[in-house]
């Protein structure tokens, strides 16, 4: 928000995150979860809505949402319903999804957030499971329903488990909601509950934007925005939906309530739905599903097992020599158990998170893969950066060696012996290479001599040519200032 | 009539275990009473010859193997047109069903395969099980094998009357307000709505979900607890499913019912009954009372209000259920220009009126801002209900009544007021809110020689006291079930 707006209004920020689970199978039926493959293969009667089929809930998914609920602080109901929202869409299989409406699983738990101000407190009104939907793919020009020559639908989505995470109105800035949605998404993935890639839908945002003049209590006219697919755009949508509302107010309109949907490429936002447009989804209890009651016994058990949270695991990092910010992006990467297993191997933790937040996420990246399923052990970091300390590999070497390892090449160790990567540590054939360098630059040498220190930088970037990178370049340094100052 | 068309259940396969008959014979005998019947009475929505006559040469070349088969095995059966079967299209009576083949088996036919039980055809019924007379039927007009020009009843009216004309000793139905009972007492056979959940719904196409249940239709009780014993039990597919062992329904059908006390529900015999109804009604609680049970006066004082609870709860729930009828992926498809307008074309051409009528009922019970007005009310009213009962069960074994208020009816006497269509469920609504279970024993006939159903009703899991009433009931009544219509039937050489 611009300091401007910030001085006027409010904004006053609810998150609803969906976040679509990995369990084996999906919600209500024995189809496996799985990404790709040809359309509605993996579908049976159950999760294509056939008449007479019967949903039965997935045990796996229950453990799912307690599993978050718990991390969030919420309340577990001691007995949670599932209803059936109606309304037709055609990637809906049964024209209703089977979703929870006013007993949910998990009520009332929070998210703490860091932000440029300190540290805020976002309260999370509940958390509860329903299905996803199919995928419509709409073959005409303009890609979208409207105008399409015909649709085809996809079920092998429809079914699939997900949790849908509810915040209080607390969140204040777009800041705040990038914040929030990181810290979810980080507590989903050490939970392990999920992939949780925003580009990919299997986690999606949507905003709900008002403002009221500061100082005011009472909420002002709220819209619903749609279709963010990464937390930067989260950012943006929240921003432009600010000053769009700002703009409104300022010439004495009214908010119009309704759904906008976020377009990236234009960097707006648009009317989807008018409130008037608004389904009656008629919701009620479905009446071919029993209630759930996880016994409390379970649900100690799901406590006890909590694996280590974002926030234990900065602290945690922070203690071993990480600076803040570092130890945020290893966590937030999911990164934080492979840097557990490189100190256990020995290595020193800030080198070896570098390594993780630098490099490999980088190389994840590329291939759009998950730093922490990244194809090198806890061994082989803690070996790759014993061999930087060591003086055996620059850290210009390191990186190529990561890059092989990364590469399925073998150990850092096997990858150096393979290539011959070894650093010239030996100053008697390093001398050599010297006085050749010095002879070849005379001028250079010169000026060196002439008291201009930085020149030396062109007779070291020669040695290391002539080595091929080789060289260990603080020897190399001191090699040449002991020739050329001697 | 072949003779073998005439046995019961029980004696077929008697015969059959005997190797006196083979099960292709019983099959053949059938199938030709259905061929030499069913244009009259018109059951039948789909008669399938070959596939039963394959499956009856396999269970005979079983048999001859020595294998060990089930206790109804080659014994032949009509299913109602509501349980999905593989491969054979399912409809519902609905044209919005028309084409739909099943690519599963619901969990009750796969049980009646595995008994070896031979379906010889899938019979008709009001479309989508919403009816009292089969007349909602998008297909075929089903008579009362007792009398060509009235209804069978509803909604399973067809496989009442299959089993009424002798077209098979046994069926299947499925009753979510009284659509067993009400068709049963109609066609003078015995039909048994069990508890809810007794009976797997897997593959039962829904419509109330809370409180559709599939039963047996049979001329004998006997025949109605082999059959009942045979679909019964847990299954892992429906949640609702009682997870318990079920109950043994045909071990001590004969213990008679000395001592047993036999709750006469008071409000059911007060107003609105036939005389014809209650003179046969009568006439069996003195016979009950003869054979040395105990008569109890209770009330079941909201039962009342079942009615409007009833077409509340199960509108509702179906203009949910039957939302999926869209024309995308199975059943009848009509063009639009877009999605919605396809949805709406579809949906306008495949529902008949009575469908349209409950789903506009049901959606608009489930509106923001009526729901607690009535969803919510007829939930609260169900809750009384089964209180109610528990209260009566604190005094008796069973509860009786009548099924029905009248006999059956002419088509189209009810066709142009629904509400007069619906009173025909007053008895039989109030177990499906209770989710407990209840039958039809047919008592006599009336003065027009129609036969009157009499209800008996058992708390939950109670089937086999209910039962075993109405087996004494039978052995003393000695009803011929032979319809006086089937003279219209006889003659005809199966």
């Amino acid at each position: 928000m611009s300091t401007d707006v910030a001085t006027r209004y409010e904004a006053v920020i609810g998150l609803e995150v969906h976040v679509e689970l990995n369990t084996a199978t999906k919600m209500f039926c024995s189809c496996a979860i799985d990404f790709g493959g040809e359309p509605n293969v993996r579908t049976c009667p159950v999760c294509l809505g056939m008449p007479g089929s019967l949903p039965v809930v997935n045990r796996e998914a229950v453990a799912a949402a307690i599993t978050l609920g718990l991390a969030l602080g919420c309340a577990i109901a001691p007995s949670s319903q599932f209803h059936r929202k109606n309304y037709f869409y055609p990637d809906m299989p049964k024209d209703y999804q089977i979703s929870q409406y006013d007993v949910p699983i998990c009520l009332g738990g929070s998210l703490t957030v860091a932000t440029a101000e300190g540290e805020r407190r976002i309260g999370i009104t509940r958390v509860h499971m329903e299905e996803d939907t199919g995928k419509s793919l709409h073959v005409g020009t303009s890609g979208r329903i409207h105008g399409a020559d015909y649709s085809l639908v996809d079920y092998n989505r429809a079914g699939i488990p997900l949790l849908e995470v509810v915040s209080e109105p607390d969140v204040r800035t777009a800041e705040e909601a990038r914040a929030y949605l990181t810290e979810l998404r980080a507590i989903v993935l050490a939970l392990g509950i999920s992939d949780a890639r925003l580009e990919e839908g299997s986690m999606r945002c949507d905003a709900n934007v008002s403002l009221r003049p500061v100082g005011r209590e009472a909420f002002g006219t709220r819209v619903e925005v749609k279709n963010m697919n990464s937390v930067r755009s989260l950012g943006r949508a929240i921003e432009y939906e600010i000053a769009r509302q700002a703009d409104l107010l300022d010439s004495g309109e009214a908010v119009v309530q309704e759904t906008r949907h976020w377009n990236e490429d234009a960097g707006t936002t648009s009317t989807l739905r008018a409130k008037e447009e608004a389904f009656d989804y008629r919701y009620f209890p479905d009446p071919d599903l029993l209630e759930v009651a996880p016994a409390p016994a379970w649900v100690d058990e799901i406590r006890a097992r909590l694996p280590e949270l974002p926030a234990a695991a900065r602290e945690r990092l922070a203690g071993l020599g990480l600076p803040p910010e570092r130890a945020a992006t290893v966590v937030a990467a999911g990164l934080a158990a492979k840097l557990d297993e490189a100190v256990a191997a020995g290595a020193a933790a800030p080198e070896a998170a570098n390594w993780l937040a630098n490099e490999i996420t980088g190389w994840c990246a590329e291939r759009g893969a998950d730093p922490s399923a990244a194809p090198i052990g806890g061994a082989d970091l803690a070996e790759l950066t014993g061999l930087v300390a060591d003086g055996t590999l620059s850290t210009k070497l390191a990186r190529e060696v990561l890059l092989a390892v990364l590469d399925g090449e073998g150990s850092p160790r096997a990858v150096v012996a393979e290539r011959g990567l070894e650093q010239i540590s030996d100053t008697g054939e390093l001398e050599r290479i010297v006085d050749a360098v010095i002879a070849e630059q005379a001028d250079a040498a010169q000026r060196v001599r002439d008291g201009n220190d930085k020149a030396i930088g062109a007779l070291v970037g020669a040695v290391m040519k002539a080595t091929q990178g080789k060289a260990n370049p603080a020897l190399v340094n001191d090699l040449l200032r002991a020739r050329l100052h001697a | 009539m072949s003779e073998l068309a005439g046995r019961s259940a029980a004696e077929l396969a008697a015969l059959l275990a005997g190797g006196e008959v083979s099960a292709r014979e019983v099959t053949q005998a059938h199938l030709g009473r259905i061929r030499a019947t069913d244009e009259r009475v018109g059951a039948f929505l789909r008669v399938l010859d070959a596939d039963a006559l394959a499956h009856a040469d396999d269970i005979d070349r079983r048999r001859a193997a020595g294998e060990a088969l089930g206790p109804l095995a080659g014994v032949p059966l009509a299913l109602k047109d509501i349980l999905c079967t593989k491969g054979v299209e399912t409809t519902c009576a609905s044209k919005i069903l028309e084409t739909f083949r099943p690519p599963y088996d619901a969990t009750v036919v796969r049980r009646l395969r595995d008994a070896d039980v031979v379906v010889l055809g899938k019979t008709n019924m009001d479309e989508f099980a919403m009816g009292s007379s089969t007349e909602n039927s998008a297909f075929q007009r089903t008579a009362n094998p007792w009398d060509l020009g009235r209804v069978p009843g509803g909604s399973s009216g067809g496989s009442s009357a299959a089993v009424a004309a002798f077209q098979a000793p046994l069926a299947i139905g499925t009753d979510t307000g009284g659509s067993i009972r009400q068709p049963a007492a109609f066609c003078g056979v015995v039909g048994v709505k069990p508890t809810y959940g007794l009976v797997s719904r897997y593959g039962l196409i829904a419509f109330a979900s809370s409180l559709d249940q599939v039963g047996p239709f049979a001329r004998t009780v006997t025949d109605a607890a082999l059959l009942l014993g045979a679909i019964a039990g847990h299954d892992p597919l429906d949640s609702t499913s009682i997870p318990e062992a079920a109950p043994d329904v045909v071990g001590g059908l004969e213990r008679g019912v000395e001592g047993l006390r036999v709750g006469v529900v008071r409000e059911f015999m007060a107003e609105g009954m036939d005389p014809g109804v209650r003179a046969r009604v009568d006439e069996a609680l003195s016979r009950l009372e003869k054979l040395g049970a105990t008569l109890v006066d209770v009330s079941l004082p909201n039962a009342g209000y079942g009615i409007a609870a009833y077409y509340l709860i199960a509108p509702s729930e179906a203009s949910s259920n039957l939302s999926r009828y869209d024309g995308v992926r199975y059943g009848l498809r009509v063009p639009g220009e877009t999605t919605e307008e396809m949805m709406a074309r579809t949906r306008d051409a495949g529902f008949g009126p009575e469908v349209k009528r409950r789903i506009m009922i049901g959606t608009y019970a489930l509106s923001a801002g009526y729901y607690d007005a009535y969803y919510a009310q007829a939930q609260r009213v169900r809750t009384l209900i089964i209180r109610d009962f528990d209260q009566a069960y604190a005094q008796c074994d069973v509860l009786v009544g009548p099924t029905t208020p009248s006999t059956a009816f002419g088509f189209g006497d009810k066709t142009d007021d629904p509400l007069a269509m619906y009173l025909n469920d007053v008895y039989t609504v109030p177990s499906n809110l209770a989710g407990a279970p209840a039958m039809s024993l047919p008592v006599g006939l009336d003065e027009q020689g129609l036969p009157v159903g009499l209800q008996i009703m058992a708390p939950i899991l109670g089937e086999a006291v209910m039962l075993r009433a109405a087996r004494a009931l039978e052995a003393d009544l000695a009803f011929d079930p032979a319809p006086r219509g089937t003279n219209a039937l006889e003659g005809v050489q199966a």
